[in-house]
């Protein structure tokens, strides 16, 4: 049996088609996931992510355990509320998660990790928490929706009180805060402004339809992929996994190599493959007919790769991909697709943000 | 419920076809197919002229979910195309039956159109889906 969430039958009753996603039943789209994306690049969206697992950590120790746990630094964070992007190693220095990391006070930190790793994830915090006296709460009793969009936030703001206006007013990106019954972060997977807020279970639906009289449409995992992909955000799974340094994947930005007497999880690994080098995690981009796929191989001077994801980008109306490639790839490669190989441009991967072509 | 017009024939491979007359037969893919298949992005259709056998791939349809063959549901000559297709794919989404027509074919072998199935055939291959 399928888990499903808190927001479940108003999905059905937004006409959802509902599918599989590991393990938990999640709309798919609600008719077009074409419309569905073009609606949060230019007016406002809503996603049920309350699949996604909040887990808090808490005692004395929490900043040091999580210095040792995450690639990235968490000293970063000095402003409470302040939160940051990670990855999870193992002392291979494959990627066990990617997660946000939220600083609310000195003996409490907040984790928002995928839902497809829970399991995983909860039992690597567990046990490297232990010797740290860190303690450990999965938080199910919270369903979140993120609203994402140019009007998105204007169109929260229909639905706060005045003193939770107050208490966003002003926040910079990447920040979470705690108003009344809601913990609204400024952070998104779409590449636009937003929110993502976190709020109790038994609320979620009246929210949810609070936001629906809005304006906001609500928008499936379909569009999610799309939209984060023009983005240039990873997809764990897909673009990285336990097998998958972060420096193959376009997380090296995420890994804090200063100061150098830090000591966390995969760092002699990682200083390995630094020194000897790998892959790269690039952008593609083909401006003719044709969709790029997650699995097609791609043909470099330097050898083959292949694309991790792979979609038709309605922003761009044309189709992008990101693929794992030879270090020595330049400006152009050749993609297998059904047969023919067919050229391409390597970019950066990141083909949009706030709207905007990046490329 | 998947609407299934009763006047076309229908291949198990989601294709319908209709008797236009003349022994030329129109060809899209069902709305059931379409469902599946999610937004269309791009349609790649055959060249008028090309000579088709029944159970070829002949065209592409690329949603934002995968890419699908398109077979031929009959023998014969491709003699149209829908060209509306190369702007507005998603004419195979809203207008499956209509504007959202592939090719026509002129049939080369007539006894090929008894053995594809008619609405009530279809659904069941839709229901054991």
């Amino acid at each position: 049996m399928a888990q499903k969430t808190v927001l479940f039958a108003k999905h059905v009753e937004c006409g959802a088609k509902m599918v599989d996603f590991h393990g938990w039943d999640m709309p798919l789209n609600y008719g077009s996931q074409i419309e569905e994306h073009h609606n949060v690049r230019q007016d406002a969206g809503m996603f049920d992510v309350s699949h996604m697992t909040i887990v808090d950590l808490k005692g004395p120790n929490t900043r040091n355990f999580l210095r040792y746990l995450l690639a990235n630094d968490v000293n970063k964070l000095t402003v409470s509320g302040k939160a940051l992007y990670s990855g999870m190693l193992n002392e291979a220095g494959g990627v066990i998660d990617d997660l946000i990391v939220y600083f609310l006070t000195e003996d409490f930190f907040r984790l928002v990790v995928n839902s497809a790793t829970r399991e995983k994830d909860l039992a690597w915090i567990n046990q490297q928490a232990a010797a740290f006296n860190v303690t450990v709460t999965e938080r199910p009793e919270f369903a979140m929706i993120a609203v994402q969009g140019p009007q998105a936030k204007a169109k929260v703001a229909t639905l706060l009180t005045e003193e939770q206006k107050a208490a966003v007013a002003g926040m910079k990106p990447f920040f979470g805060v705690q108003a009344g019954s809601l913990f609204i972060a400024t952070t998104g997977y779409t590449g636009e402004d937003g929110y993502e807020i976190s709020l109790p279970n038994e609320e979620a639906a009246d929210f949810w339809q609070k936001l629906l009289d809005a304006g906001v449409k609500p928008a499936g995992l379909g569009a999610r992929d799309t939209l984060r992909l023009e983005a240039g955000m990873n997809l764990y799974g897909q673009d990285m996994d336990e097998t998958v340094s972060p420096l193959a994947a376009n997380m090296g930005w995420t890994i804090a190599w200063e100061p150098s007497d830090r000591n966390f999880i995969g760092r002699a690994a990682l200083e390995q493959q630094k020194a000897a080098g790998t892959m790269k995690l690039v952008g593609l981009v083909m401006e003719q007919k044709g969709v790029l796929r997650h699995g097609q191989k791609v043909v470099t001077e330097g050898g083959e790769g292949e694309i991790t994801s792979g979609t038709f980008s309605p922003t761009l109306g044309f189709s992008i991909a990101m693929a794992r490639v030879p270090a020595s790839t330049g400006d152009t490669a050749e993609v297998d697709i059904r047969g023919k190989l067919v050229q391409v441009k390597v970019v950066k991967p990141n083909f949009v943000r706030m709207g905007k072509k990046v490329i | 419920m998947s609407n299934i017009p009763n006047d076309l024939k229908y291949a198990t491979s989601h294709e319908w076809v209709r008797d236009e007359g003349n022994g030329v037969y129109t060809v899209g893919i069902t709305e059931h197919a379409q469902d599946l298949l999610g937004d269309m992005v791009f349609v790649e259709l055959p060249d008028v002229g090309d000579v088709v056998a029944q159970g070829d791939d002949v065209a592409v349809a690329e949603s934002v979910k995968a890419a699908s063959d398109i077979y031929a549901p009959i023998s014969g000559e491709v003699v149209a195309v829908n060209d509306a297709l190369n702007d507005s794919p998603e004419l195979v989404n809203s207008s499956p039956y209509a504007e959202g027509w592939m090719f026509k074919i002129k049939a080369s072998d007539a006894s090929e159109l008894a053995g594809l199935l008619d609405a009530a055939g279809y659904q069941s291959v839709v229901d054991e889906e």
